[in-house]
């Protein structure tokens, strides 16, 4: 087998798949090697039960950079993402709320709960929006270095400047303001109905281990609209065949490139002489080399794991020691033998397609975070369960169902540690919350996959099981990612690089870290960049 | 009836008082007007029951020697009980953990090691920002030179911090109190201690991110006396020499004088009418009171433009503080101190803390109280009869909005309190002869602070510097000319510091 190659990526996830696809592009022989015997990471379609296709972690699409998406020809390569629209939020009292993509019919949904908070949406939706189209300017660019006085840096914090300068002066503060609130406060000075807050909070939540009322998750909220379908700002969309076509996409591209992966390899550790990282050990013993080697895993893994302690600086190991990384997140993949009944919806009812979520209020939002915060999965859970096969048929045959739940919150460790006995009675606090909206719910599920955070980390590798290699907080992003003075993919020997969700701009599948990566290994390498950057929208 | 000053201060606390002060050294005619009988709000030293006094803020950890030099406070008869008082992170059993003079005392070893260098730091970036409390806040576009200057010199501080510290600060300063125990500490006792200053008085708990450094490094601000210097007399010591000083140089200083509105003449403000009809005029009109009651009760939205009306009511205002003093027969006996001399925090671990936060969040408070506590009369006679004691308490958390109201549970809340207390000091309740519980409730009433908050409104980042209280107000001047705002609410915030006091004087007398 060939052991040497001008780069080598380890994790076959998706940004690292798009690191090793445009280092390829450039003309590069990459290889990828990845631990599992399927590439993707979080991003896969798999077959865990005959006949249905499970997008078993990721599951939605929306952070996806477009200008990515063309780039690598990822349409060619298979990867059609449909839009998808209507999330119903079930009440106790046998009643709902419902977002909808369509403007008007999302006023007059609203209205229904609350006149005041109908026309306060509108506010609402245009301030959020007016961050989203400030903060996506920067999602495809290396962060600068706020200490350096390099002309690149200060090009860099110059272009932040004019584009934060040009929203005016007011909104500068309000922007402030928002990125370090919470998701809760923020909504409070918008609303005055609880559900529709909760309609609104659901987002700021998603893989975060903080409570709607945590100052940051505003942020977060804000994360979860950065994106786009075909243009449209915070859409969601699903990938026809599962996340998994976002991968197979990517090496799709990658491979036409000329670039090679291989799986079942699980790398022991990145070689390192003379303060140069040289090549990957894999488990197996055998070394493979190269003067490039990026980390597609999570900073902590990479930092504590794969690299050895003497050949990293001291501080550099306390900092990857430091990083947070907790896993507050659950999911449950369900085979469905037929549509389950939803009492609260009129039959017929469009919404009947989208996704449902159950918790009615922002104080059971809130309840659900304390149990985390004393090591329990929440016995009242929120729940956002995808129905893909509304929107996709090619994940099971006709009368068949792949529904996707994703919960918030579950710990990645509960006293005595995870057992399957203990994951199973997570699975079944699951089902019981979904049953009290779908009564027949459990009678229709044909095989079910329970994954908290102890699955996740030990089958993907994302230590704790965060599905963003590392928390979305003010301290860890941007300049701060994954930490201070490494926020610009160089690791800190020559040759080592970080191209994860770990790094700017974080979590979701966006492919953003891989590019940006890649963007700056072709730079140190003197070859012309061939990376995008900046996606424009104006 | 009606006299002409240049300039009427509504509302004599602390900031009232510092921000006359400045304006009669500099010449000018002030008048305080306080609605209470005695000076000082939230400062004042109050005889809480026969022969038994109390300040609701009971130590100075942010007063500069700047403020006690400029107003000749030591002349005017302020003095300090005790220079400084360590902490103590109380255990019940006795195995306390001292924080003093740098070094901790009974705590691991590694912790021990670990103190310094975490001191250090922590004083290294609270010096960088020191000096941004004191001057007004910048505006980002629309400010002058003086404006451009103080951004100019932030940056300059932060860069001067060295590559390294500078990083290190920006990664640091939102980070939860918990993850930054967590990153340098192991003993739950001593996170729980170290870990308070960054959530007092806010709605806040260890898990909280983005709130929490920057008032660990306000609180070390002061730098009059030591760490934690305890006032002669409580603080409303400092409070009659402020309200001394201010007199020799020509304010007057009303109490009992309620205002209950600003008179704005076109679009100016040009005086305060009282509760009792008497007009004054005055080219400048100060409010020390919070923003909520500046803007709403005493000017009047209708001459404020919608936006701005919006902005200071999204303030968050609401308390999660009470006060507890206790009048005791004989010094508590606290296990395993030998005097109760220090301030003690009773916090077994930064979980405990946050498991009472978790209750006031839905509108409860828990069985477990955390709280700060003082016994001012070990180092001050003047607060009780020889021999007797005030015991004084910060007790978290009290929620504002507390569900089923407080005149229902006050006495429930009490006994929790009590029952804490009596864990680490056996046999205080039988020694208890006086009691005050203040309530955030109380607090808005007896004190009207809207929400009883000590900092008039929540110390967060979001509302803070440029967004304190909102952009638009916050160099004290008002969107209504010759309206401005002098207290907690203004920069930099809460605690007696009078800073708030000082920078308004300074913009009034730029103004001119």
């Amino acid at each position: 087998m060939k052991n040497r190659y001008d780069a080598i990526v380890i994790g076959a996830g998706h940004n690292g798949l798009t690191n090793a696809a445009y280092l390829a592009k450039s003309g590069l022989d990459v290889l990828v090697v990845e631990k599992n015997d399927y590439i993707g990471g979080a991003a896969v379609s798999r077959e865990l039960h005959e006949g249905w296709l499970y997008s078993n972690c990721s599951y939605v699409c929306s952070l996806l950079r477009q200008s990515i998406h063309r780039d690598l020809d990822l349409t060619r390569h298979g990867l059609m993402i449909v839009p998808y629209s209507g999330t119903t939020n079930f009440t106790r009292t046998g009643d709902y709320i419902a977002e909808y993509g369509d403007h008007a019919m999302q006023y007059r949904e609203i209205k229904r709960h609350s006149l005041r908070d109908a026309d306060a949406m509108h506010r609402y939706e245009s301030d959020l929006m007016r961050y989203a189209k400030l903060i996506r300017h920067f999602l495809l660019r290396t962060p600068a270095d706020p200490t350096s006085l390099k002309p690149r840096d200060l090009g860099e914090m110059i272009f932040m400047a004019k584009k934060f300068a040009n929203m005016g002066e007011e909104q500068v503060y309000e922007f402030i303001r928002f990125m370090t609130m919470s998701a809760g406060d923020f909504l409070d000075e918008y609303f005055e109905s609880d559900l529709v807050k909760t309609l609104y909070a659901t987002s700021s939540i998603i893989g975060t281990a903080l409570g709607v009322y945590s100052p940051g998750t505003a942020y977060v909220l804000l994360h979860h609209v950065m994106g786009d379908v075909d243009g449209a700002v915070g859409a969601w969309g699903l990938a026809r065949g599962g996340m998994g076509a976002i991968s197979n996409a990517i090496a799709g591209a990658l491979q036409e490139h000329g670039g090679e992966i291989r799986t079942s390899a699980p790398v022991d550790k990145i070689i390192v002489r003379n303060n140069r990282a040289t090549g990957v050990a894999l488990d197996n013993g055998d070394e493979i080399y190269a003067d490039i080697v990026v980390s597609n895993l999570d900073p902590k893994r990479t930092f504590t794991v794969i690299m050895d302690k003497n050949d990293i600086p001291a501080d550099l190991h306390k900092k990857a020691e430091n990083f947070k990384i907790r896993g507050s997140s659950g999911k449950v993949n369900i085979a469905l033998t037929g549509m389950p009944d939803y009492p609260s919806l009129p039959q017929g009812h469009k919404l009947r397609n989208g996704s449902f979520q159950f918790l009615d209020s922002m104080e059971r939002m809130e309840r659900a975070y304390d149990c985390w915060k004393h090591g329990r999965w929440s016995d009242d859970p929120f729940i956002e369960m995808t129905q893909s096969s509304m929107w996709d048929p090619t994940l099971a045959a006709p009368g068949n169902y792949f529904v996707s739940c994703f919960i918030q919150y579950c710990p990645a460790e509960v006293e005595g540690g995870w057992t399957p006995e203990k994951r199973d009675a997570f699975g079944k606090t699951v089902i019981d919350q979904i049953c009290n909206y779908s009564p027949n719910f459990r009678d229709l599920i044909a095989h079910m996959e329970v994954r908290t955070p102890f699955e996740i980390e030990n089958e993907i590798g994302l230590t704790e099981g965060n599905i963003f290699q590392g928390e979305l907080t003010i301290d860890q992003l941007m300049f701060n990612r994954p930490f201070p003075g490494y926020s610009q993919y160089r690791g800190p020997v020559k040759g080592m690089y970080m191209c994860g969700s770990g790094t700017h701009p974080g979590g979701g599948v966006s492919s953003a870290c891989g590019a940006n990566s890649a963007r700056e290994i072709l730079l140190d390498l003197k070859r012309p960049n061939i990376v995008p950057q900046d996606d424009v929208d104006e | 009836m009606s006299k002409q000053y240049d300039v009427i201060i509504i509302g004599g606390g602390h900031n009232g008082l510092a921000c006359a002060g400045y304006l009669a050294k500099a010449g000018r005619k002030v008048m305080v007007l306080e609605a209470a009988a005695q000076l000082g709000g939230l400062g004042a030293t109050r005889e809480f029951a026969p022969d038994f006094c109390a300040s609701v803020a009971h130590t100075l950890p942010q007063l500069t020697g700047r403020l006690v030099e400029d107003l000749e406070l030591q002349r005017h008869g302020f003095s300090l009980a005790q220079e400084s008082l360590a902490t103590v992170a109380m255990s019940d059993s006795g195995a306390h953990i001292t924080v003093a003079n740098g070094e901790l005392h009974g705590a691991p070893a590694g912790d021990t090691a670990a103190y310094p260098d975490y001191l250090q730091r922590m004083n290294k970036f609270a010096a960088a920002i020191n000096s941004f409390w004191h001057k007004r806040p910048p505006m980002a576009g629309s400010g002058g030179l003086q404006d451009i200057t103080t951004l100019g010199q932030f940056a300059w501080k932060l860069r001067a911090l060295g590559k390294e510290d500078m990083r290190e600060m920006m990664r640091m300063i939102t980070l939860p109190a918990r993850d930054l125990m967590d990153e340098h500490f192991d003993s739950e006792l001593l996170k729980a201690a170290l870990s308070w200053d960054a959530n007092v008085g806010s709605k806040l708990a260890p898990r909280s991110p983005n709130n929490a450094v920057l008032p660990l490094l306000y609180r070390m601000s002061g730098d009059f006396g030591g760490e934690l210097p305890l006032p002669a007399g409580g603080v409303g010591g400092l409070i009659d020499a402020l309200a001394a000083s201010a007199s020799s140089k020509g304010a007057e200083l009303r109490t009992g004088c309620a205002v209950t509105r600003v008179i704005v003449d076109g679009s100016q403000a040009t005086g305060v009418e009282l509760a009792n009809g008497e007009l004054f005029c005055a080219h400048t009109i100060v409010s020390n009171a919070d923003p909520k009651t500046s803007f709403f009760k005493l000017l009047g939205a209708k001459h404020l433009e919608t936006q701005f009306t919006h902005r200071i009511n999204r303030l968050r205002t609401d308390g999660f503080v009470a006060k507890l003093h206790l009048g005791l027969d004989e010094l508590p006996d606290f296990t395993g101190l030998a005097t109760p001399g220090d301030r003690m925090i009773l916090a077994p671990s930064m979980q405990a803390i946050e498991n009472a936060y978790d209750y006031a969040k839905y509108g409860d408070f828990a069985e477990e109280l955390p709280m700060e506590v003082v016994v001012p009369t070990v180092h001050d006679n003047s607060l009780a009869p020889r021999g007797k004691h005030v015991l004084s308490a910060q007790v978290q958390y009290a929620p504002y909005n507390l569900k089923g109201g407080w005149e229902a549970q006050r006495e429930r809340f009490l006994d929790n309190a009590l029952n804490t207390l009596e864990r680490y000091a056996p046999g205080i309740r039988s020694q208890v002869v006086a009691t005050e519980l203040l309530t955030p409730v109380d607090l808005e009433q007896q004190f009207r602070v809207t929400g009883g908050h000590w900092h008039h409104a929540e110390f967060a980042i979001d509302n803070w510097w440029m967004n304190r209280p909102t952009y638009g107000a916050s160099q004290y001047k008002t969107p209504v000319p010759g309206f401005y705002l002098c207290g907690a609410g203004a920069h930099p915030g809460g605690g007696i510091m009078g800073a708030a006091g000082a920078n308004a004087a300074r913009a009034i007398l730029e103004e001119k």
